[in-house]
């Protein structure tokens, strides 16, 4: 593909799980981009935001990586996250983490405005469902979406995933009740809390089954391990995809 | 009340394993949350409405102690008397001097939280004084001998059924199977109560300053009757729930009620401003206010705190939670439950024997977009968090395990370079490699066993997206 110089340029910040769990949603996030002509960016120094030892209340153990992530994204240019609670933790709780840090606060109130959440960045900055013929049909499918947390009530983003998604030729989107109820994952709540964090995630798969779909889609890959993880466990049939997944299965 | 915030676990898990509970609990998200919600989305500009009352709180808080002076000399002026506690034991004692001194041997009470929080039933009973809680609900659970489950609606965890249950065995009655009859026949008991009581006990909604009048919000009318028929009214309030005039309380009232219940108005909303005066007929003869602080002015105190103290009691963010929804009030070991509860009770008692309160949540965000005073109980619980990990202002409440602290420095050095993520890449590779089946876990040792239990885990992938990125389309 050929880039050319006056390209939207993004760096991906892939997320720790998508590195260590999920690299093909990774893979997918970054075929999309690409195919809607961003010039996408990688920085291999990249780790974690810190968010899994922050919400733990082990904050002066989050300052370092979250720091670091900080620094390497200084400067300018769009940084796009294939995930609503890692973004969330970029924008929003930075500013917690770094209440005391003045120089790293101001830093990363800097970089806020120039994160984007996947599906912001695919809706908001290159409008993708406009563009005709970008996507083509596959196999008919119905899919739900899930609302992400952080994605939702965090960032205030659930009109992009859906217009993304409904966009798509083939795919049907059919709301499931209580959409917007957390799926019961909250990092280590849903080990530390399991039964509880199961009695919500049963609730979420149920209403997942009475929608009668192929997939559930989400914004967020740790919401779908977890929903995954159970609809695996219950042999439901039913995919937990990443929309990266669903847009490049189409792209 | 006793605290037993440190029994969450136990308290999750049988509410979790009650069917009878499970079933309750479930009316709450299409009953009173879906109210809420559309009350809120059927008010004109609510978003204002919510800045506007969030703003008066702040004010109001900032400036507590001259409202607090205005509320003594306005309740002074009016007849009243007044009196601050420090404490719950301080407020009970005051309550029961009072009781004896004017030979009371039997009061009637609306729902008051905050007697709740003094356990003054119990201590009524221990003088020798009967207690008659006058609020259904309230009614139901001291029948039960139980603590409310729920801000707004104490009994909400009975069905019909086992209320019908709980008056036969209680009250020697028939079985009732209908919610009309059993209302008919609360009120019979309770009527005999009210003519005869010598003192009526309530709460307060609200207090205004600029008037010294305390306001009850009821659907019910006996918190009316609590106020007006016994000759001695005692009205027990928190001190943040002063507002500074009466045309703040109008706000209020329309944030409180849609917030809790979803109605526009109560059926009740009952103002009372010192006892009757001589060209009245109704109203008590002495009327006391008891301003209970109880730990309060620590959350006053700490700047990340203080916003929990501009709760109105409405109960919405209970019936957003989806983990409230789930293990119910008394998992929660004290007298506020769900997200506010979650900040208040620990504050209140114990933080550090209350530590699984403020990590017993997914920090799905649901209360504070829930609450009409947008108060930001996700950012409270992250920084209690905080708190019970590092103990920076509350040094005394560190409460954090040896193992964990371990697990973290170990993630810490993980995520320290890219290399170490390679590194703890093939070392978590190596260490799966035993439960690792079709690119699945289906079951690992303590402490992830809970999880495997009910979800399958991911495997680690052989090569991570950083290994993987230069390939990408090249194939």
């Amino acid at each position: 593909m050929n880039q050319t110089d006056n390209a939207v340029k993004a760096s991906l910040f892939v997320t720790c799980i998508i590195d260590q769990f999920f690299p093909e949603v990774g893979e997918a996030a970054v075929r999309v981009l690409r195919r809607l002509g961003v010039d996408v960016e990688f920085d291999q120094s990249q780790t974690c935001c810190g968010q899994p030892a922050f919400n733990n209340g082990f904050w002066n153990d989050a300052k370092p990586t979250a720091r670091r992530l900080v620094d390497s994204y200084e400067g300018e240019g769009n940084v796009v996250v294939p995930s609503g609670s890692c973004a969330a933790m970029l924008r929003v709780f930075y500013n917690e983490l770094f209440h005391d840090e003045q120089d790293t606060l101001r830093r990363a109130q800097a970089l806020a405005p120039r994160v984007f959440e996947f599906t912001e960045f695919v809706y908001d900055v290159l409008g993708a469902e406009n563009r005709e013929g970008l996507f083509h049909a596959t196999k008919p499918m119905r899919v739900t979406y899930h609302e992400s947390c952080h994605l939702k009530r965090e960032l205030g983003v659930d009109l992009q995933p859906r217009s993304l998604i409904q966009s798509l030729p083939g795919v049907e989107l059919v709301e499931m009740p209580q959409a917007e109820v957390c799926c019961g994952f909250g990092g280590t709540f849903s080990v530390k809390y399991a039964d509880i964090s199961a009695a919500m995630l049963n609730d979420k798969i149920a209403n997942i089954q009475s929608a009668n779909v192929d997939a559930v889609v989400a914004g967020d890959m740790s919401c779908l391990m977890h929903i995954g993880g159970g609809l695996e466990k219950q042999e439901a049939g039913i995919r937990a995809i990443h929309i990266a997944q669903l847009l490049d299965e189409r792209i | 009340m006793q605290s037993h915030t440190k029994d969450f676990r136990q308290g999750a898990g049988a509410a979790l394993s009650d069917p009878k509970i499970q079933a309750n609990l479930e009316g709450l998200y299409n009953g009173f949350h879906q109210a809420r919600i559309d009350a809120s989305d059927q008010t004109p500009d609510w978003e204002a409405l919510q800045d506007k009352g969030r703003a008066i709180k702040a004010h109001t808080l900032d400036n507590l102690a001259y409202y607090l002076e205005m509320v003594e000399r306005n309740v002074i002026a009016s007849g009243g008397h007044i009196y601050f506690a420090k404490d719950a034991e301080a407020a009970s004692n005051y309550v029961v001097n009072l009781a004896k001194e004017r030979g009371i041997e039997l009061v009637i009470k609306g729902k008051s939280m905050v007697s709740e929080e003094m356990a003054l039933n119990h201590r009524l009973e221990e003088e020798g004084i009967e207690p008659v809680e006058t609020d259904l609900g309230e009614y139901i659970v001291q029948l039960a001998e139980e603590t409310p489950f729920h801000i707004i609606a104490p009994a909400i965890h009975k069905s019909r059924v086992e209320v019908s249950e709980l008056f036969v065995e209680k009250l020697n009655v028939p079985m009732y199977d209908n919610i009309e009859d059993l209302t008919r026949e609360a009120r019979d008991q309770l009527r005999q109560k009210f003519v005869d009581a010598g003192m009526g006990i309530t709460g307060a909604n609200f207090i205004v300053a600029e008037t010294g009048t305390v306001t009850l919000v009821t659907n019910e009318g006996n918190g009316r009757m609590c106020t007006s028929m016994p000759k001695i009214h005692v009205a027990i309030t928190g001190m943040e729930k002063v507002v500074p005039s009466i045309e703040d309380l109008g706000l209020f009232l329309r944030l409180l009620i849609r917030s809790a219940t979803g109605q526009r108005i109560s059926s009740y909303v009952t103002t009372v401003t010192g006892p009757r005066g001589e060209d009245e007929v109704d109203g008590p003869e002495e009327f006391h206010l008891v301003i209970v602080d109880n730990g309060r002015s620590k959350m006053l105190a700490d700047p990340n705190l203080r916003e929990a103290l501009y709760c109105l009691r409405c109960g919405a963010c209970l019936n957003a939670c989806p983990v409230y929804r789930k293990v119910g009030g008394h998992a929660y070991g004290w007298v506020y439950p769900g997200p506010i509860g979650a900040i208040v009770s620990p504050m209140l008692t114990n933080l550090s024997e209350a530590k699984d309160l403020p990590f017993a949540s997914t920090l799905c965000g649901a209360c504070k977009e829930a609450c009409p005073v947008k108060i930001n109980i996700p950012r409270m619980l992250l920084y209690l968090r905080k708190e019970l990990t590092q103990g920076e202002t509350y040094p005394e409440h560190k409460s954090v395990s040896m193992a964990e602290s371990t697990a973290v420095k170990g993630w810490r050095a993980s995520v320290s370079s890219s290399f170490m993520m390679r590194l703890s890449n093939l070392g978590g590779r190596l260490l799966q490699l035993p439960f690792v089946r079709g690119g699945r876990i289906d079951r690992l040792p303590s402490p992830l066993s809970g999880w495997t239990k009910h979800r399958k885990f991911p495997a680690i992938a052989s090569k991570p997206f950083r290994t993987r990125w230069k390939n990408i389309g090249k194939k």
